[in-house]
């Protein structure tokens, strides 16, 4: 096979001394900027870019997409420890990581997150080593109606989730869509929903938002239960990661579908964020213990994890095929890759084929290498839910001011956090689902750019989102998902009536 | 109907007038000012973009060559289709740690958004270069010229062509418009998030034409799934090494030599705080002057085909009053201006 033989050149040309350093140094920093939320892949790229100009090409995309890896690993931290999603595509992963953490098994949360993005990014890496040209063109077929379809899958896996009411899980979804919608516009370039202020024209980020909703939210709630002065009864020795691996094989299956979903959103360029939301829907939706998700369910860190890490991983393919980013961090990548002289595109394989190779090869060794630095923390990271709440608080509360913050070096933002916390509070009290106010807050412009481009291609015409197999069969399958909570009621109401009849 | 944003000064009286200014400015000066603090390099858009990859080479090279003594941070301020980032420069009066680089959204945010600011309530520092437009087809398509794209338009009918361009009310949208009314054709303008998608909505024929700028599209070019028609510019681009097998740079005709007479070229200009001395402004005009002159930023221009166009002082002022009558102009044509 070609791509073998290339790949193993492709090994040559990764493993020296000096980029095995780079991978290392990557995913250490990486796992810090992905620790702390709001600093995220993208900007710790971007800051550090400027820093590679004078390394050679290979080994500086080594180091940066290493510390893309880590940041992927990073993100899961604080979603399991404090509830506070490090990256937005943590934010499913806190559903049951927190939970389980907070029952005493943060260890086994951890290596569940951290072996699943293994996993997911593993999945992904051979997908791009064996497939790359081909999973290029179909990425081709994706226009503003595909997109939108997607958006409306991931919506469709998501709805009938929560256990609360339907109308409070209605209402939630809509004030984040109304909270999506505020900012510029766009399709007509106009600001809307502003009222004139220069602080709200850069609109609601989902990150800061969900720091508040979740992190500070959570704070609150822990003070008003009674200031809890013991930490969480942690046992935590080194064998909980062995431990835990041994129950994981039993979950391949959401392994295997959660990868799937996690390729198909990095390629297309969906995106990690949507990725994790539909990984976690789908695998409560095919779960035996579907009771369970929110709880602590394994499950539910193994499947968005998975799918997250996967869509991370390759949406470096489309960049590198196509020179669309498929994720902010492989956009500041992308522009990295030109300052080098590099020109991503269908080219690129071809007449670079050193350079590719052996990023495709330091994937699989950035992440081992990745799994190895995040797997020796575990004890430590377990260890934080050990610290009284009164001292650990105020940490998290800095934690919090600092992530909103940098998202966008306003100060505002950090207000804007203060009230999300009090809104996620209130949420809570009132038990109305965070999940879909965030979900619709995230996808809700990415899908309204979408719908209304489709429209603007077709002019007005609705059946575009019917007019060839693919959008077709993604609305379908949207609709599908959408009714069968509806259908399974129906046909076990019919089943009864049977019954009665009889 | 031409669209020309060139000063009548012309291009060799540029490097003369700028250096003149420059240097009885810089002698009139008894100490040169220098930053004693690191200084802030705001991009009005998001990471990624074309502005954002410009600043972060201009950071890389001036760390690598040490022509500045401080370090310069970018940081991003994209709200409010770059309005955040310009209302940050605008309101830090006197304040020499902050410089910003512009796109045409210098001119495009205030008119189209209302949002108060324009350059005069800035510093002009210096004009970097020119981006060019070019209007690109699907290499499948049987159209070999802008006129035969333009008539298959009008035969076409209004609005059933579709052009993918970044933004709303931005460049893209004000070129088309300028296109349109050119050639009294009407197309479905598609705005979309960056110009790397919106290459690769035309590779996949989810748009029938783009103007996207020679950066954003020449990888697909090169790979022979896109045809350039023409270059919005009043002369053809001056690379001659050949990017695709058969074609350089300076093989894409002229709009107006392809017979459809509209040119149109984007500022990558540099701008200071209102109310900076005139010390404050050589320094920097000076360090990039020093960064145009190196290889790297020299590889960048030729790669990306930017029009190398370098301008300070007076003679940038006027190109500016210039350049915003004509968006006013554009864009009260085409009905983008805030109510």
């Amino acid at each position: 096979m070609e791509e073998l033989s290339l790949l193993f050149n492709g090994f040559a040309i990764a493993i020296t001394p000096y980029n095995i350093a780079m991978m290392f140094v990557g995913t250490i920093l990486g796992v810090l900027i992905g620790t702390l939320p709001g600093l995220g892949g993208a900007n710790g790229v971007a800051i550090l870019l400027p820093l590679t100009f004078s390394m050679e090409p290979t080994s500086a995309i080594i180091m940066l997409s290493c510390i893309y890896w880590g940041a992927l690993f990073g993100g899961a931290i604080t979603s399991i420890l404090f509830n506070i999603p490090g990256e937005p595509w943590s934010v499913a992963t806190t559903f049951d990581g927190f939970p389980l953490a907070q029952k005493g098994s943060p260890g086994e949360a951890l290596t569940a997150a951290f072996t699943s993005s293994f996993i997911g990014a593993f999945f992904a890496v051979l997908v791009i080593t064996f497939l790359a040209p081909m999973v290029a063109k179909f990425a081709l077929k994706f226009g503003p109606a595909e997109f939108f379809a997607v958006q409306l899958l991931t919506f469709c896996s998501f709805v009938g989730m929560s256990k609360e009411p339907p109308f409070k899980t209605i209402a939630a979804m809509m004030i984040g869509f109304a909270l999506a919608s505020v900012g510029m516009d766009s399709v007509t370039g106009q600001l809307r929903l502003t009222f004139g202020s220069e602080e709200m024209m850069r609109g609601f980020d989902f990150l800061i938002a969900v720091i508040g909703l979740f992190g500070l939210g959570e704070i609150l709630m822990t003070m008003e239960e009674g200031l809890a002065f013991k930490g969480t009864e942690a046992k935590i020795n080194a064998r909980v990661v062995f431990q835990t691996w041994a129950k994981l094989p039993q979950y391949w299956a959401t392994s295997l579908r959660s990868s799937l979903i996690g390729c198909w959103m990095g390629i297309t360029p969906g995106g990690a964020t949507p990725a994790s939301f539909m990984a976690y829907g789908i695998a409560k939706k095919f779960a035996k213990n579907p009771e369970g998700f929110g709880k602590g369910e394994l499950e539910g860190i193994i499947a968005p994890e998975t799918a997250a890490h996967a869509a991370g991983t390759s949406a470096l393919l489309p960049m590198l095929t196509l020179g669309i980013p498929g994720s902010p961090t492989a956009a500041v990548l992308l522009g990295g890759l030109l300052i080098w002289g590099l020109q991503p595109g269908p080219l690129l394989f071809v007449e670079k084929a050193d350079f590719v190779w052996g990023l495709i090869a330091s994937m699989y060794l950035g992440n081992l290498a990745g799994l190895i630095v995040v797997l020796t923390t575990v004890p430590y990271f377990a260890a934080i839910l050990k610290i009284p709440f009164s001292i650990i608080a105020p940490v998290i509360l800095v934690i919090c001011a600092i992530g909103s913050y940098t998202v966008a070096n306003a100060e505002f933002d950090m207000i804007l956090m203060l009230i999300f916390g009090v809104i996620g509070y209130v949420f809570k009290k009132l038990s109305y689902p965070l999940a879909p106010m965030v979900l619709a807050l995230v996808l809700g412009k990415m899908a309204e750019g979408s719908f209304r481009q489709a429209l603007l291609s077709s002019q007005g015409d609705l059946s575009i989102f019917w007019s060839n197999g693919l959008v077709g069969g993604i609305s379908g399958l949207a609709i599908l998902l959408l009714i069968s909570p509806l259908l399974a009621k129906l046909w076990s109401l019919a089943k009864g009536g049977n019954k009665a009849a009889a | 109907m031409a669209i020309s944003m060139k000063s009548a000064f012309g291009k060799t009286l540029v490097g003369v007038m700028g250096a003149g200014l420059v240097a009885s400015v810089s002698t009139s000066a008894l100490a040169a000012w220098e930053p004693e603090k690191q200084v802030e390099f705001v991009v009005p858009a998001g990471t990624g973009g074309g502005a954002d990859q410009m600043a972060r080479l201009m950071q890389g090279i001036i760390v690598k060559h040490n022509l500045m003594k401080q370090s310069l941070v970018v940081v991003n301020k994209s709200g409010g289709a770059g309005a955040e980032g310009f209302l940050s420069v605008k309101n830090a009066k006197g304040d020499p740690y902050k410089i910003i680089i512009t796109l045409s959204n210098l001119f495009t945010t205030p008119l189209a958004t209302g949002v108060p600011f324009n350059w005069k309530d800035m510093t002009p520092v210096a004009m970097l270069a020119l981006d060019q437009f070019i209007l690109w087809v699907n290499a499948e398509k049987p159209y070999k010229t802008a006129k035969e794209y333009i008539d298959a338009a009008k035969a076409a009918g209004p609005g059933k062509m579709k052009m993918g361009g970044t933004g709303s009310k931005q460049e893209d949208q004000i070129l088309t418009a300028g296109l349109e009314k050119a050639t009294g054709t009407k197309f479905s303008y598609i705005p979309y998030k960056g110009g790397g998608e919106v290459a690769v909505q035309l590779v996949g024929n989810h748009v029938d034409s783009t103007v996207n700028n020679p950066a954003e599209a020449v990888a697909q070019w090169r790979a022979g799934s896109l045809r350039a028609l023409c270059v919005f510019d009043d002369t053809r681009m001056p690379y001659k090494a050949k990017v695709t097998p058969t074609q350089s740079w300076n093989d894409i005709p002229t709009c107006k030599e392809a017979g459809v007479p509209t040119d149109y070229v984007m500022l990558r200009g540099i701008f200071m705080a209102p109310g900076v001395s005139a010390d404050q402004v050589t320094y920097f005009v000076e360090v990039f002057k020093k960064m145009m002159a190196t290889p790297e930023w020299k590889e960048y221009m030729e790669k990306g085909a930017f029009q190398q166009t370098f301008m300070s002082g007076k003679e940038f002022a006027d190109w500016l009053g210039k350049a915003e009558a004509l968006h006013k102009q554009l864009m009260s044509e085409a009905g983008f201006l805030a109510k």
